[in-house]
Formats: structure tokens, C-alpha cells, sequence
């Protein structure tokens, strides 16, 4: 263990905290403390992950080749149809565009890339650079968009203007601003759009799936899996429910100003939370039909999972779980999710967590539980050799980290390999977490087995 | 699906699509992981440090150590100079790594940011370094970052401070996986060679598993050593785009010869490699490595029949991508498509000769061949679709053309994102050289015994 770790820094003692110990509420939605190794990225890498999943459009990022490299299909999102979206295109600016500015590279970029694929959409990303060298985005789009008469709108996520949460303000506008249609619309009834899921390993299918029986229709679900034309229908439907909040939040609060359109959060991570946002959505309907579907979509659901989530809770039960991810929102699901398995959350934290989601994670977890915003790896070190954590949940970046440390370990981000959304993904996660935690490969570990 | 790319070649003005190359701060951080030690510092928005260490986390697999400037809008309209003194105290104090190693942003580059003087500027505790390269992303590629840091260990770091120069040689391996670097390091003790190997990401990257997280592992080129590369008679630089800058400093900034020489890919340029050596040693090749050769020979000829004629398409970093047409063009293949994501010319950067090279050698051999640098894969895809090939050799971003033609792909080079074990097992020397034309025979019949009829089915091939 490095000496470093037995100190921190004092600006970053108000992010952490242990339950039961500090009164005064955690500091997040803060930057992040120069010289820090943060898990933490930029306002393009939050609008870039939101606006992704749109498989028919043109993703064009403006900026040198790097920002548009380490997007390039990084995030498992899946399509049934286009795959424009898995190709990277970027306009490569090199020195002499720095100087003279990139506009007119990005005006022939974008009429090349019209011309060859005629997308419906083409978003053009703003990177630091383009920031600062000042080229004016909005009207290199205007120009283009009235010239070929196909929406191409600007996205405005110079990479340190805020964070990644600012990211996803910045894509929901531009979604807003996609979808705005000057008529009036007229409303579908039992037809709802699904925020906030991103379609990773094909969960936004499995949840239209539950809702198409029982009677309600998926208009569409920012962002996995639409298209241009699907998003546009977004303001027809009578509701909203919101997957992913810290990303989508604002998208949902947002068309029920203008739209009128209600919104709910919901979670279908765990039986428990997907069962229950199921119930809610039938309320909502208010319709006999719907909720007799719903009782027996769950009964049956649960018939078939419940035992294989027991099964495994079986090898599970008293295990210690650590857990670092992005939103608050999916940190507080997995609370609920762990107890399901018969594990405690020890460590808890994310990279943008809102003061309010803190507050429930609080309430939720056990005393003695360390609750920290926008950890560093040196923390997440000692915090999950401490509590004694035998798995972490959380991303690419933190994946090696518990490894090194002989911890076990899940994604539950961009490289989920299966789908952890619904009945059948609480019983994959219950079954990850039971093949990495129980994996014969950390009992090589121990150097003594050469030593003896 | 998975195939948006025409066949029809059609001018085109600027950008890229489906690039076949990154930008320079991530060969930076990668370089400053070889030194002993050191925490990568990346002076920018936290995004560019949060996505090179993901994406050489992916690679690697393993846990990437960099901090971030963090800069936010008042940095990017005042400087980000207070940003970096904040940086340069925190890292210390709360990582307290033996060298800080700064690489600069496109934004940072682009506001002006003078690190050098701020760096100079710096309140530095006693025994600790700071260098810092400047790496700007609209230049080059990252190859051209690793280039750049490397240099700057030489320009910070390195000492001429005895009279005499000591019988020591210095390697510079160049992009290269920790497991290329620890055979580099193996051959040259073989040949009895006192070496400084930099950037040596070995026992970095590839640290084993012990139940603590070390924030620095055992691995890494030392302060000391780096400041010892002043004093060594022999500078070998293996691969020209990667590593000849810091030879050719090291060689003005403390009179140290150089020698710029291929990867040591393939049995050519692992001859030259020895030669050099030899050479310089006085030292005649050891059995060990000569017993390797013939064994490397031994296999070609056992094979040559799988591979002779088969057309190869290439693609990745310069060194690499060279060394790689060499030796194939060793085995009787044809590599028809040649293409680098790096850009010949390079304001601030080397100024390479890929496309010169490689068709000197295609010529050489009688290949009619298309060699671009600079290029991207869609321009790959776009040539093989107009010349189909057996097999594509390149990193995990050629799987999508691979998949759309039907056709095997050899992972090699950087970066690697869908299989394991590659950073462990060397490509380069003899040994290497077994380990690649494995690699591309299996491809060819595996892909023989996946579309023959059943009465084609051979057991012995």
C-alpha cells in the first residue's frame, strides 16, 4: 500500500463521509480538485453517451481526432436497424485550422457526409478547441441545414465548460429542440416514451416487451435504439417514465412544461424495483385490463426469476458490496438490489450525484457505511479494504483496480455484456455477481501457494 | 449491417471517418508510465485524462494512474497556470510519485499555457521531478506523444557527466506492449549488452497481481537511469517515428551516437537489431538467440506453403505497420493495402517516411500495393472492397471491416480491446516473430477449415 493513502486531500474530506458520524449533508455537484486522479470526464463524453444511441444520424465531432476515437462505439448500445452511429467521423482539425479557424473544414465535412449518406439527422459536437478558436457552430449548421433541408443541429459540449452532467443538460436541449414541432400535437393514450435507457445489451427492448403486454405502447426511448423520426413523435405520448434521472431528469421536467406530458421515475433494476415501477405505470393507466395484465406479467416473471435471484442469493448472503458509478439514481437501485441478494453495501459513491439522491442513499444504507461524491482511486482503495468489500460495481476505470486488490467485480456501465434491466436482467446480475464473487481464480491469489 | 462504407472512391476534403489513429496526450501518458515512479499529468479538461486512461485501461487491463489540471471555463479564459500549481502541490502531496510527467491538451496548447516556465516557476519539494512535453492533439498522432514525452525525459533528464562514455547501450523501444519491451530487454542481455531500456512500461503495465493496489509498481525506467542515458555510448532507437527524436536529442544534448533502427519485428529487422549490438559490443550473437533464429527459419520453411501468395492488408502505427510489411513480405505474402493513421509530416513532430519506405519494399519485392500514411479505415475499406485479402492485420478497430468482407483479422498493435494476453506475449525478436506467423497461419486455416466442403476436410494440413 502506498503512504499516500492514509491521507487525503483536505479539500476532498466533505465529499466522504460514514454513516452515522457526520450531520452536515455531503458536498457534491462540485469540481473536481486539480491534481486529482478523478473517475470523472467532460461535458462532450456526457452529451456524446446520451446523444449515441440515435442510430441513424450522423455523429460528426468537431475537434482534433482524439475526442471522436475513444467514443467510437465504446458504448454497447444496440440497434435494430441503422448502424450509422457505430461509425466515428470527425473533421481532424490540425494546426492550419486552429489558426485560421475549422468552419469552413466542417461545412465540406458535412456537406460530404450528406451527400454520401443522406441521414436525417447529422449532430455536429463541440470539443474544447472549437471553444476556444470561437468558429460559430450554429451557423455552419443553419447554412447546411436549410441547404439540404434535414436537421443539423449543434452540440454545444465544449469539453470544460462544466461536467459530464452538464453533457447531459446539453444533449437533452438538443433533443428538445429535435423534437419541438410548431402544430399542436394530439396525444396517444397508453403510450408512453421511456427515458433514460440507453439500450445496453438490449435492455430498452425488454422493457417494451413487459409494456407492450400489458397494453401500453413505448413511443420511443431516449436514446436507445430511436431514430430521428421515433424521437420526433416523442411529444404524442401521455407519459413520460424516467430510467436513467441523471441524465434524463431534466428531459422529462422539461416536455412537462411544454408538453404537458407527465413524468414518472421508475427503476427496473431488481425484481423489486421492476415490479413496483410496473404497478405504477398500470396506476397510472387507471385501466382494469392493464393492471390484470400487470399482476400477471409479475406473477409470472417472478415465477420464473425469483428462484434463480434465490438460488444465488444462497452462495451470496452476507457478502460485503461496494458500489461506484456514475448517476445517484442507479447507486440507489443497486442498494435495493444487493439486499435482494442478501449483501450489504458498505462503500457507495458516484461521479455526479445530485444533493438529493445523497440524501436517500443515506437514508437507505446502514450505519458505518462510507458515502463519497467523485472518489479517486486511492479512496476507493481504502474505503474498500477497510469495509472489507468482496465486489465492486462500477465502471472500465475501476474494473482493474479491484482486481489488483484480489476484489471482485461487475460492470454495470457501457461494457455490460448482458442486460441487467427487468426480471431476466435481476437474475443475470445475480448470476454475474455470483460468478465473480464466487470465481475459483481469486483462491490463486495468495503467493503462499508457491512458498509452501 | 456494420457496413456504411461504398465501395465507389470519391474525393474527399478533410476529416476523418473511422480513424486509424488518436491523439498525442495518450502516447504520452503511456510513455510516462514507463518511467519509474511517475504519475502522468494531463493539463486540460478532465475529459481527455478520463478517456486516455479508460482506453488504456482497455488495452492493458490494468488500472491507469493519471491526474487531471481539471480545468473548467475560468481556466480556459484566464490560463490554466494557477490550475497547474494547484496540480503540482496536490500530486505531490497526496500521491507523492518520485517524477510528475506533464503532457499539454489541445486546450491548453490552444490558450497559450507556457508550461515550461510554469513548471520552472514551480514550488517543487526536495528530491522530486517535474518534465512536461508539449503534446498538442492537432498534430501528429499519438505516436507523436510518445514521441514528444520520450524526448522530454531526454531534454529534463539526461546527464553527460563523465568524461568517458561507458560501455552501456540505450534502448528506446517505442509503442510498444510491456511484454515487446521485456523481450527487448531479454535479448539484449543475451547479447551481453549493459542497457538503459526508456519509456519501460514493463512491470507497469503488466504488474502482477498481489492483493495490494501499488499505485507504482516495480517497473519504469529510474530518474537514475534516465539521467545515466548521458553517459551510454550507443543510443539504438527502434522505430523511427516513435523514438528517433529522443536519440537524436540525447545525441546533441550529450554526444551519444545513435542509431535509428526498424521495430525489431520479423527476422530482418531482429538481425539488424543483433547486428547493432553486436557491433557495437564487440560480441559475438550467443547460442541461445542463434538457436531461436534457426528455429524461427525452421518454422517458415515447415509452413511457407500455408502463406506464399496470400494477400495481407496492414494497418496501425508506423513502426509497427513497416516492420510488419517487412517480415510478411519475409514469408512470400503480398501486402497489398499498407495504411497508417499517422500522418507523414508533422509540424513539431518528425517528419517520417512511411509511404516512401514501405513502397520501396513493395517494389523491392515486385507488390503492386496501395501505402498510405495519414489515412483512415474507411479508405482501408474502401481498397479492400476494390482488392479483396486473405487476411487484415491490425488493431481490434479493423474487426468491423473484417466482419463486413468476410475475412480473418490478426490483432496486432494498439489498441487491442476485445482479447486478452496480448500485452503479455512479445511480437518482437525470433520469438516474436514464432508468436505473429502463429498467429497469421492459424488465421488462414482456421478460415480454410470454416468454408471447405466436408470432403475438403483435411486432418493434416
Amino acid at each position: 500500500m502506498t503512504q499516500s493513502n492514509k491521507s487525503l486531500i483536505k479539500e476532498r474530506k466533505k465529499s466522504i463521509q460514514t454513516k452515522g458520524r457526520q450531520a452536515s449533508p455531503i458536498q457534491c455537484e462540485a469540481n473536481s480538485v486539480a491534481g486529482c486522479v478523478s473517475q470523472r470526464a467532460c461535458v462532450y463524453c456526457g452529451a456524446r453517451v446520451v446523444l449515441n444511441p440515435i442510430t441513424d444520424a450522423v455523429h460528426l465531432v468537431h475537434g482534433p481526432i482524439g475526442c471522436a476515437s475513444y467514443t467510437w462505439d465504446i458504448r454497447g448500445s444496440l440497434s435494430s436497424n441503422a448502424d450509422l452511429y457505430r461509425y466515428s467521423f470527425s473533421t481532424d482539425l490540425r494546426e492550419e485550422d486552429i489558426i485560421f479557424g475549422g468552419e469552413k473544414k466542417l461545412a465540406k465535412c458535412i456537406d460530404e457526409l450528406v451527400q454520401r449518406y443522406h441521414p436525417p439527422l447529422l449532430l455536429v459536437y463541440s470539443t474544447c478547441i472549437v471553444g476556444v478558436i470561437g468558429d460559430d457552430l450554429e451557423a455552419v449548421c443553419k447554412t447546411a441545414s436549410s441547404r439540404y433541408g434535414i436537421d443539423i443541429i449543434p452540440v454545444q459540449s465544449a469539453g470544460f465548460s462544466g461536467n459530464k452532467s452538464d453533457g447531459y443538460r446539453v444533449a437533452c436541449e438538443v433533443l428538445l429542440r429535435m423534437i419541438a414541432s410548431p402544430e399542436g400535437v394530439e396525444k396517444n393514450d397508453y403510450c408512453l416514451n421511456y427515458l433514460g435507457d440507453f439500450n445496453l445489451a438490449g435492455e430498452a427492448w425488454i422493457i417494451s416487451n413487459y409494456l407492450k403486454e400489458i397494453g401500453v405502447q413505448v413511443n420511443v426511448a431516449f436514446t436507445g435504439d430511436s431514430t430521428y423520426d421515433t424521437l420526433r413523435t416523442a411529444p404524442t405520448a401521455s407519459l413520460n417514465i424516467v430510467q436513467c434521472a441523471g441524465s434524463m431528469g431534466y428531459m422529462g421536467k422539461r416536455m412537462e412544461e411544454i408538453y404537458g406530458i407527465p413524468c414518472m421515475n421508475i427503476s427496473f433494476l431488481g425484481l423489486e424495483d421492476s415490479a413496483d415501477s410496473l404497478r405504477r405505470i398500470s396506476s397510472f393507466f387507471d385501466n382494469h385490463y392493464i393492471s390484470a395484465r400487470t399482476e400477471s406479467l409479475i406473477e409470472r416473471e417472478l415465477e420464473l426469476y425469483a428462484p434463480v435471484v434465490e438460488h444465488f442469493r444462497s452462495y451470496l448472503e452476507g457478502k460485503k458490496a461496494a458500489i461506484y458509478v456514475g448517476g445517484g439514481f442507479k447507486a440507489i437501485s443497486l442498494i435495493k438490489q444487493f439486499r435482494e441478494l442478501g449483501m450489504e453495501v458498505v462503500m457507495i459513491g458516484t461521479q455526479t450525484g445530485r444533493e438529493e439522491e445523497y440524501h436517500t442513499i443515506h437514508q437507505m444504507v446502514e450505519d458505518g457505511t462510507v458515502v463519497l461524491d467523485d472518489a479517486n482511486p486511492s479512496e476507493l482503495e481504502r474505503f474498500m479494504l477497510e469495509q472489507g468489500a468482496d465486489l465492486l460495481v462500477g465502471g472500465v476505470k475501476e474494473r482493474p483496480l479491484a482486481f489488483k486488490l484480489g476484489i471482485s467485480f461487475i460492470d454495470h456501465n457501457h461494457e455490460r455484456k448482458h442486460p441487467l434491466s427487468g426480471f431476466t436482467g435481476a437474475a443475470n446480475f445475480a448470476r454475474e455477481v455470483y460468478s465473480t464473487v464466487c470465481s475459483p481464480v481469486w483462491r490463486y491469489l495468495d503467493a503462499r501457494g508457491i512458498e509452501d | 449491417m456494420l457496413d456504411c462504407t461504398p465501395r465507389e472512391i470519391t474525393q474527399r476534403s478533410g476529416g476523418l471517418i473511422n480513424p486509424a489513429k488518436t491523439c498525442q496526450p495518450i502516447g504520452a501518458m503511456y510513455a510516462s508510465l514507463g518511467i519509474h515512479g511517475c504519475l502522468p499529468h494531463s493539463h486540460g479538461s478532465q475529459g481527455c485524462c478520463a478517456y486516455h486512461r479508460a482506453h488504456l485501461t482497455r488495452h492493458f487491463r490494468e488500472p491507469v494512474m493519471a491526474s487531471s489540471s481539471s480545468f473548467t471555463e475560468g481556466a480556459s479564459v484566464f490560463g490554466g497556470a494557477s490550475n497547474m500549481k494547484t496540480a503540482i502541490a496536490n500530486v505531490f502531496h497526496i500521491y507523492n510519485p518520485d517524477v510528475m510527467a506533464i503532457h499539454t491538451t489541445c486546450l491548453s496548447e490552444t490558450i497559450g499555457d507556457d508550461v515550461a516556465t510554469i513548471v520552472k516557476t514551480a514550488d517543487i519539494p526536495e528530491g522530486k521531478v517535474v518534465i512536461h512535453a508539449n503534446t498538442p492533439s492537432y498534430q501528429g498522432s499519438h505516436i507523436t506523444g510518445f514521441s514528444n514525452m520520450t524526448r522530454a525525459m531526454v531534454h529534463y533528464l539526461a546527464e553527460s557527466s563523465e568524461g568517458k562514455k561507458k560501455n552501456q547501450i540505450n534502448i528506446i523501444p517505442g509503442f510498444v506492449n510491456p511484454g515487446d519491451m521485456r523481450e527487448i530487454k531479454r535479448i539484449a542481455g543475451l547479447m551481453g549488452a549493459p542497457s538503459i531500456m526508456f519509456p519501460d512500461t514493463s512491470g507497469v503495465m503488466d504488474a502482477p497481481i498481489t492483493g495490494h493496489f501499488s499505485m507504482y509498481p516495480q517497473g519504469g525506467t529510474t530518474v537514475k537511469q534516465l539521467k545515466d542515458t548521458g553517459n551510454s555510448s550507443l543510443t539504438l532507437a527502434l522505430g523511427s517515428y516513435a523514438s528517433a527524436d529522443a536519440a537524436y536529442l540525447l545525441e546533441k544534448k550529450c554526444r551519444v551516437p545513435s542509431l535509428v533502427l526498424r521495430t525489431p519485428i520479423g527476422i530482418k529487422a531482429t538481425d539488424e537489431f543483433l547486428m547493432a549490438m553486436r557491433q557495437h559490443c564487440m560480441q559475438e550473437v550467443p547460442y541461445e538467440l542463434e538457436l531461436e533464429r534457426g528455429q524461427l527459419v525452421d518454422i517458415m520453411t515447415d509452413t511457407h506453403y500455408h502463406y506464399h501468395g496470400k494477400k495481407a492488408a496492414i494497418f496501425g502505427d508506423p513502426d509497427i505497420v513497416m516492420a510488419l510489411t517487412e517480415f510478411v513480405l519475409s514469408l512470400g505474402m503480398k501486402p497489398v493495402h499498407v495504411l497508417t493513421g499517422t500522418p507523414d509530416s508533422t509540424i513539431g513532430g518528425p517528419q517520417g517516411s512511411f509511404e516512401k519506405e514501405v513502397k520501396g519494399m513493395l517494389q523491392q519485392a515486385d507488390v503492386q500495393g496501395q501505402v498510405k500514411a495519414g489515412g483512415d479505415l474507411f479508405t482501408l475499406h474502401q481498397w479492400i472492397k476494390n482488392e479483396a485479402v486473405d487476411v487484415l492485420i491490425g488493431s481490434s478497430y479493423g474487426k468491423y471491416i473484417a466482419r463486413a468482407e468476410d475475412i480473418p483479422l490478426v490483432r496486432v498493435g494498439f489498441p487491442v480491446l476485445d482479447r486478452a494476453v496480448h500485452s503479455y506475449l512479445p511480437i518482437v525478436g525470433y520469438k516474436g516473430a514464432m508468436r505473429l506467423l502463429e498467429m497469421i497461419d492459424n488465421a488462414l486455416l482456421d478460415r480454410i477449415e470454416r468454408d471447405c466442403a466436408d470432403e475438403d476436410m483435411e486432418l493434416v494440413m
